[in-house]
């Protein structure tokens, strides 16, 4: 009997095949559970969205997102990504927060042949060394954003830097890239334990005595609120504020509850921001905004991307998604409307792309957000790129 | 050297012990009196603070949020005696360690459920958000010297609750012999619930002050109660004053640690050697300590007397 029951349902299996013809079937793996989940929750309110926007269809085929989750771990995310490409057999692997998630994932995406497409990390050595041709970052790389910060801090003729950063991978990356742009002193710097220390007294004693022109910092996560938060109270609001990836629109809301004003007339550098004049942006966050009463991330407005992207080649190859060769040639030309503005890939299928300086206001309806500055950096590429054999 | 700046980060180093005293005063007379090794002490320290939060957001006032918490948090921690901890007594430590882990994976995700994964955060009262003077030319935040007199008024408290009053007697008679004090006719199981709500109490206030501070997250307590053992290790099992020494000890350590080792590092260090060991031996400071007392006084610096 169940013999029997299996090989119908294997029947009807078959003769329903044909019917996956006509649909393409995305990947998305992101992180949906943990204290990281608003993160990934944010990139599929994203992902849903554009998906709407483009009627469900790329073409003539039929979009169908297959979201996991990579519960902040870079194994479980390994093992997600194991099941899209196997089990599901989609056509395209898109997502990952992660730097270390990502590294684990991809060969096994790259290893089948498939596209991977990363919708935020930007890890150095898929930027420089193990560069891949069916590898795309839509985002950006590691480096690049605190480069900007560094450029920014030299327009603003600020000559004397104290820096506050985790001591662990991503915070030394970060420091080190301000350091690489910044052309003043550091007068100070401090890397305190990760992920443990969540209390800054000691260092904001310090950054007091040290009187620099500016304090730079890097806190991801629940450390970055803490960390304004008591800088605040610190009594160090007349030193400037200048963050990276430590603000955005997931933790202003909670800063804005907690009444936290020194936050407002902070500066950061990003690829991105809500206010970016062009039709796609507003389209995407006026949409976004009335969906969901806030203003989308820039995690958001990188997994919005990846889907246009996807589309866009979808289209560009008449719907042949099992091409490989002609995929990889229509995403490399980037042809489609993002929400950042054009850019292009460079030879390492990284962005080449503006940087900007963003400001946290108050937007007209008393909302916390952040607000273009000017332009840090123009057409900016890695610098892992001229490692990349492509 | 700076004596402000030594002045200030002293301060520092006191109000980060006063918080470690906090949590460690009930983890040392649960684990003292009841031989309970209680990992979820961290958890109620979290579930403090998300008390208070909640409260704070409702009635728009944190010293009211405050006042209320305390009371809700001590029943808390009665209840959790009551149903899940009491049946562990009898247990080893094994068993012990085993089932309050437990407890820390179902609280958390509790709170999850109930206030979501992004956490709360709450400002601060106008009069306490902002700087005080004090002489020497010290600017020190308000708030965190608001923190610093609780935790004294809380330990000036305990100790006349402890050396004073005939609960703390019997407190002292069970941290030294539990078997006798049942013989005595001493309703034991009653006690031992009370110090439990009482140790929970002050870990809550421990979450609820922090809150402004760091904002109430999940798994908050898991960073600070590793913290809390070396504290309880250090000034002896079962004793306040212990407790309320070393982690004074504790506190100033770490901050002077994280305040003055790099610079001396870069004395007889390069500056890239310096600023990764400064961080990493800063943060060994207090468990170097630690161990050289477990090595000189196994006991702890002031062990209960008897038992």
């Amino acid at each position: 009997m169940m013999k029997q029951l299996l090989g119908a349902t294997a029947a009807i299996a078959l003769m329903s095949s044909p019917a996956f013809a006509e649909s393409i079937k995305i990947g998305f793996v992101t992180t949906l559970t943990t204290g990281a989940a608003i993160i990934g929750v944010d990139q599929r309110k994203a992902v849903d969205l554009a998906v709407e926007h483009i009627g469900g269809k790329m073409g003539a085929l039929d979009v169908e997102i297959v979201y996991e989750d990579d519960e902040f771990n870079p194994q479980k995310g390994k093992q997600k990504t194991e099941k899209l490409v196997k089990a599901d057999d989609v056509d395209i692997v898109a997502g990952y927060i992660w730097s270390h998630v990502l590294l684990a994932s991809a060969p096994v995406v790259l290893n089948a042949d498939k596209i991977l497409i990363s919708a935020n990390a930007g890890p150095s050595p898929l930027a420089g060394k193990n560069c891949n041709a069916n590898f795309f970052n839509v985002s950006w790389q590691n480096d690049q954003t605190p480069m900007a910060l560094g450029e920014v801090l030299n327009q603003r003729g600020i000559d004397s830097l104290y820096v506050i950063a985790p001591n662990y991978a991503a915070g030394k990356d970060m420091v080190a890239g301000v350091e690489r742009t910044f052309k003043g002193n550091v007068v100070g710097k401090d890397m305190t334990t990760w992920p443990t220390q969540i209390d800054w007294s000691a260092e904001f004693t310090k950054v007091k005595a040290a009187k620099p022109g500016a304090v730079f910092t890097f806190y991801p996560g629940k450390h970055g609120p803490a960390f304004l938060k008591q800088y605040a109270q610190a009594g160090l609001s007349d030193v400037p504020l200048y963050s990276v990836y430590t603000l955005d629109s997931l933790s202003l809301p909670r800063l804005q509850q907690a009444k936290m004003d020194g936050v407002l007339g902070t500066t950061m550098t990003q690829f991105w921001s809500p206010d970016i004049d062009n039709a796609q942006n507003k389209r995407f966050v006026d949409d976004f905004k009335a969906k969901h009463g806030s203003y989308p991330s820039f995690y958001a407005a990188q997994a919005y991307d990846s889907i246009f992207l996807i589309k866009s080649a979808v289209e560009a190859t008449g719907g042949k998604v099992g091409d490989i060769d002609a995929m990889r040639a229509a995403l490399k030309k980037a042809d489609f409307a993002s929400v950042r503005g054009d850019f292009r890939f460079g030879n390492n299928h990284f962005p080449i792309q503006n940087f900007y300086s963003r400001e946290v206001v108050a937007d007209a309806d008393g909302k916390w957000t952040t607000k273009l500055s000017g332009v840090a950096l123009k057409d900016h590429q890695d610098v892992y790129a001229k490692d990349c054999k492509m | 050297m700076d004596l402000t700046f030594f002045a200030e980060q002293l301060l520092n180093g006191v109000q980060l012990g006063i918080l470690l005293f906090l949590l460690a005063a009930g983890l040392t007379l649960v684990f003292g009196i009841m031989d309970l090794v209680n990992l979820a002490h961290g958890s109620i320290y979290m579930v403090g603070a998300f008390i208070a939060a909640t409260l704070t957001l409702w009635t728009d006032s944190f010293i009211i949020g405050l006042l209320l918490a305390l009371p809700l948090t001590l029943a808390f921690g009665m209840v959790l005696e009551i149903v899940a901890l009491r049946t562990l007594y009898a247990r080893g430590h094994m068993d012990q360690v085993l089932a309050t882990f437990g407890l820390i994976l179902f609280l958390n995700e509790l709170v999850r459920v109930i206030w979501g994964p992004a956490g709360l955060a709450i400002p601060l009262p106008a009069f306490l958000d902002g700087s005080i003077s004090l002489p020497l030319g010290i600017v020190y935040p308000t708030y965190r010297m608001f923190i610093i007199l609780i935790g004294i008024a809380v330990a000036v408290g305990l100790y006349w609750l402890v050396a004073k009053t005939r609960l703390g007697m019997l407190i002292r008679a069970g941290a030294s012999n539990r078997t006798m004090v049942g013989a005595l006719g001493v309703n034991v199981r009653l006690l031992f619930t009370a110090v439990f709500g009482l140790g929970a109490m002050l870990a809550g206030l421990g979450g609820m002050l922090i809150a402004p501070i760091n904002q109430a997250q999940i798994g908050m307590g898991e960073d600070i109660l590793i913290l809390a053992f070396v504290v309880i290790v250090i000034g002896g099992i079962g004793s306040i004053r212990g407790a309320f020494i070393a982690a004074l000890l504790a506190g100033v350590i770490d901050t002077m640690g994280r305040a003055f080792l790099d610079v001396a590092l870069l004395t007889f260090l390069q500056a890239n050697a310096a600023e990764t060991a400064g961080p990493a031996l800063s943060s060994m400071l207090i468990y170097i300590l630690m161990a050289a007392i477990l090595f000189f006084r196994p006991q702890g610096l002031f062990p209960p007397r008897g038992g």
